[in-house]
């Protein structure tokens, strides 16, 4: 998919304070950046959270994104993912249509997705998928031709592969030499 | 021994003073009151009681500006906080660094739409490097080291402190931290060798280099460095709006200001350069204009101490993170150092063509004897008269621009303005806080009628604190910048800028106010209300220049246009006709 280009996955290590949200997704919205998704929580040490924000790129440049970023008091650490270094995953609900000899159909496609069955009524099936981006609109696009009642997604989360965490990486080296 | 048991607001005061607070400018509230009442049992700090918040905070921007340590300002919560919003976007775009106090609504109540509640940290969150919400007395002296911390380093800026009234009111253990842990900031100020030394091989090849030196060289201190590096390098400085005073303007290397109504030398030799050397500037676009045709031949060395500056606007082909006065000084060592072995480069033929500019197309006026009185005599005057030593502080519009343009600064921290925000109103009350950053010193406030209508009562504070500084209104009686617009791309539809300049009677008001009022109709009483103006110390002095609302800044180069398109003066405007083509901005 073409627009994967123009999305990019960036981890965010921050203090667990209040209003860093705020102040993040303001820097977003003042800088006429856009998140495409932006997922947040609790890590491995409780006075740091982690957010997984997925940056359209297409009317500013990442490096700006990052840079201003870095600059709010709470963000310790940024790691840009760069495509196939990290492993993704997001978790999506969906409710879909299920009458007639819809229901069956669906339940064929679930199970090629290894997709759960949450609730099931007269009318409808919700599932939970989780996977890949790539996997979860797959699912979508074939569930769009029963009509979908309602969707809920979580937004991406992402680690890094390897044996290394983000508090030991070093943000990929920035053209600007002498930053850091 | 068991620590000293103080309340929240004895805390508070303890610990500004630790970090050398000698004046907090403010207003008392509900939410604040109990940060006054300890100040009545005595304090190294000195609370000057401004007449508007906003005054405030101007007056503390004056105050760091004029001496370079942080301005601290105070206000109580709700009202008395959101009046604080301007002087903090003022801050956060000039990097000046202040501290705001701010009361709030006790901690109970808070999001319960109480009596005088704003969400302050909220609303200024993105006007402030970074703000706080004291929620426990514990956390005041940690807070305020932050925030001090935070003001004053890397690219400075504004802080807020939001601390409610039950926080200052009950009691915590006075302890003083040595230093403050913050993860997550660690500004860079040493620049990278390598890139140096990158730099200063550009600048020994380069033909038509030329420094452009913009506010970071001030907030660093760095004047001496450039100083040293210029000199040295036999290189060129043009100095932006917020860098004037940074090199001295009487230097044969100084070629004064670049951008929007900069001169026609400064603007040129940027556009013809084979390398700018960007010193702590961020290539704004009321110095770059249309940013796609600006400087095309320049390769780019650019020294900013916030990464995020560089490549915001222009891509550098050399950059640098750090503080200018330690990238300026090393670039300095490194260039007389490569001299000594190979010699310097034959400046001559690109400084004697940008002397042929200087020459050629200075700013000009024309002042008729029995003419108007043009505002740019007033100024020429005004510093005439005065000494290098004075401090000049303006407003915003075209009173800015001629003050820029037409005194002649020698010094660093010499020049207050608001440049990034454009602020009308900045003058007076910023004047106020240079004068008690720097007592000995004269303070001249050059003001628009506009302009010093917005912020003028703070001329009582001046008077009561006896805080003594000259204001010279140059009175058009117009919005003139705006009017200026209208005049070259509206076709001449003057619309919402006339003001009358007979109302108020500025000489009448500075009366009112416990200053002397001074008029001046015409070119041959300038110079005498200008020396009785100066020779008054005791009091405020404001003049009211009548001049010619017919003159506009020039040169100009349109808002959105090529530098290359600069217009040297009025003769040369070709008016727009057509409302879509008019600038925007």
């Amino acid at each position: 998919m073409s627009s994967h280009q123009k999305l990019h996955t960036i981890s965010v290590l921050v203090e667990n304070k209040p209003g860093v949200l705020t102040r993040v997704a303001g820097l977003f919205s003042a800088r006429g950046f856009n998140i495409d998704s932006l997922a947040v929580g609790t890590t491995e040490s409780p006075d740091l959270s982690r957010m997984t924000i997925v940056v359209n790129v297409e009317t500013k440049p990442l490096e700006q994104v990052t840079k201003q970023l870095n600059k709010l008091i709470n963000v310790i650490k940024i790691l840009e993912h760069e495509p196939g270094s990290a492993v993704e995953r997001e978790l999506m609900l969906v409710k879909v249509r299920s009458d007639g000899d819809a229901r069956p159909r669906i339940m064929e496609i679930a199970n090629v997705f290894r997709v759960n069955v949450l609730d099931v009524t007269h009318g409808t099936l919700t599932l939970e998928a989780t996977g890949k981006p790539e996997k979860l609109e797959a699912l979508l696009e074939l569930l769009e031709d029963f009509g979908i009642v309602e969707l809920s997604r979580t937004g991406r989360i992402a680690l890094s592969r390897g044996d290394r965490g983000i508090k030991e990486r070093v943000l990929r080296p920035a053209k600007t030499a002498g930053a850091g | 021994m068991t620590p000293e048991r103080l309340t929240g607001a004895q805390t508070l005061l303890r610990a500004l003073e630790h970090e050398g607070v000698d004046v907090i400018f403010g207003i008392p509230g509900g939410a604040s009151m109990p940060i006054y009442d300890p100040l009545v049992d005595g304090s190294s700090i000195r609370h000057i009681l401004c007449r508007h918040e906003q005054g405030a905070g101007h007056a503390a921007e004056g105050y760091a500006w004029a001496t370079g340590k942080p301005g601290v300002c105070m206000a109580t919560s709700g009202p008395g906080g959101t009046n604080l919003v301007t002087p903090l976007a003022d801050a956060k775009m000039d990097s000046v660094p202040i501290v705001a106090i701010t009361g709030q609504v006790p901690t109970p109540v808070v999001g319960n739409d109480a009596f005088q509640e704003a969400d302050i940290t909220g609303i200024t969150m993105p006007i402030t490097k970074h703000n706080f919400l004291v929620k426990d007395p514990d956390d005041i002296v940690e807070t305020v080291r932050e925030a001090f911390h935070i003001a004053t380093t890397g690219r400075p800026g504004p802080v807020l402190v939001d601390l409610p009234k039950d926080v200052l009111i009950n009691e915590t253990s006075w302890h003083w931290p040595e230093r403050v842990k913050m993860p997550g900031y660690k500004p860079t100020t040493k620049g990278n060798e390598r890139q140096i030394v990158e730099a200063v091989k550009m600048m020994l090849a380069a033909e038509r280099p030329v420094l452009y030196a913009g506010g970071g060289v001030i907030k660093a201190d760095a004047s001496k460095e450039l100083y040293d590096l210029a000199t040295t390098g036999q290189l060129p400085v043009v100095t932006t709006l917020m860098a004037r005073g940074a090199f001295p303007d009487s230097h044969d290397l100084c070629f004064g200001m670049p951008g929007m109504h900069g001169n026609y030398t400064a603007v040129t030799a940027m556009q013809k350069a084979d390398l700018l050397v960007a010193l702590g500037a961020r290539f704004d676009d009321r110095v770059t204009g249309k940013l796609a045709a600006f400087a095309p031949h320049a390769k780019i060395v650019h020294v900013d101490i916030d990464p995020a500056e560089i490549g915001k606007n222009r891509a550098a082909d050399v950059p640098i993170v750090g503080d200018c006065r330690d990238v300026i000084g090393r670039m300095a060592a490194e260039i007389a150092r490569r001299q000594d072995d190979q010699g310097a480069p034959n400046r001559d033929p690109w400084l004697g063509q940008l002397r042929e500019w200087r020459q050629r197309h200075p700013y000009r006026y024309d002042q008729q004897p029995d003419g108007p009185l043009k505002p740019q005599y007033a100024v020429e005057r005004l510093r005439a008269i005065a000494d290098d030593d004075t401090i000049l502080v303006a407003g915003v519009g075209q009173h800015q621009m001629y003050a820029s343009q037409h005194w002649r600064f020698e010094r660093p921290r010499h020049w207050i303005n608001s440049g990034g925000l454009g602020t009308m109103g900045f003058a007076v009350p910023a004047a106020l806080g240079a004068k008690v950053g720097q007592p000995s010193k004269r303070v001249v406030a050059i003001d628009g009628d506009g302009c010093f209508q917005m912020t003028a009562q703070e001329l009582a504070t001046s008077t009561t604190e006896d805080i003594p500084f000259v204001t010279a209104i140059l009175n058009n009686g117009y919005l003139g910048m705006v009017r200026q617009w209208q005049e070259l791309f509206f076709d001449q539809r003057y619309s919402g800028v006339y003001l009358n300049p007979d109302v108020p009677d500025y000489v009448k008001l500075a009366e009112a106010y416990g200053a002397v009022g001074l008029r001046v109709d015409s070119a041959d009483e300038v110079d005498a209300a200008i020396e009785k103006a100066y020779s008054i110390t005791d009091r405020s002095v404001v003049i009211d220049f009548r001049v010619d609302p017919s003159e506009g800044v020039f040169p100009m180069v349109p808002a959105g246009a090529s530098n290359d398109d600069i217009i040297l003066g009025p003769e040369a405007v070709q008016p727009t006709t057509d409302p879509a083509e008019a600038p925007i901005a």
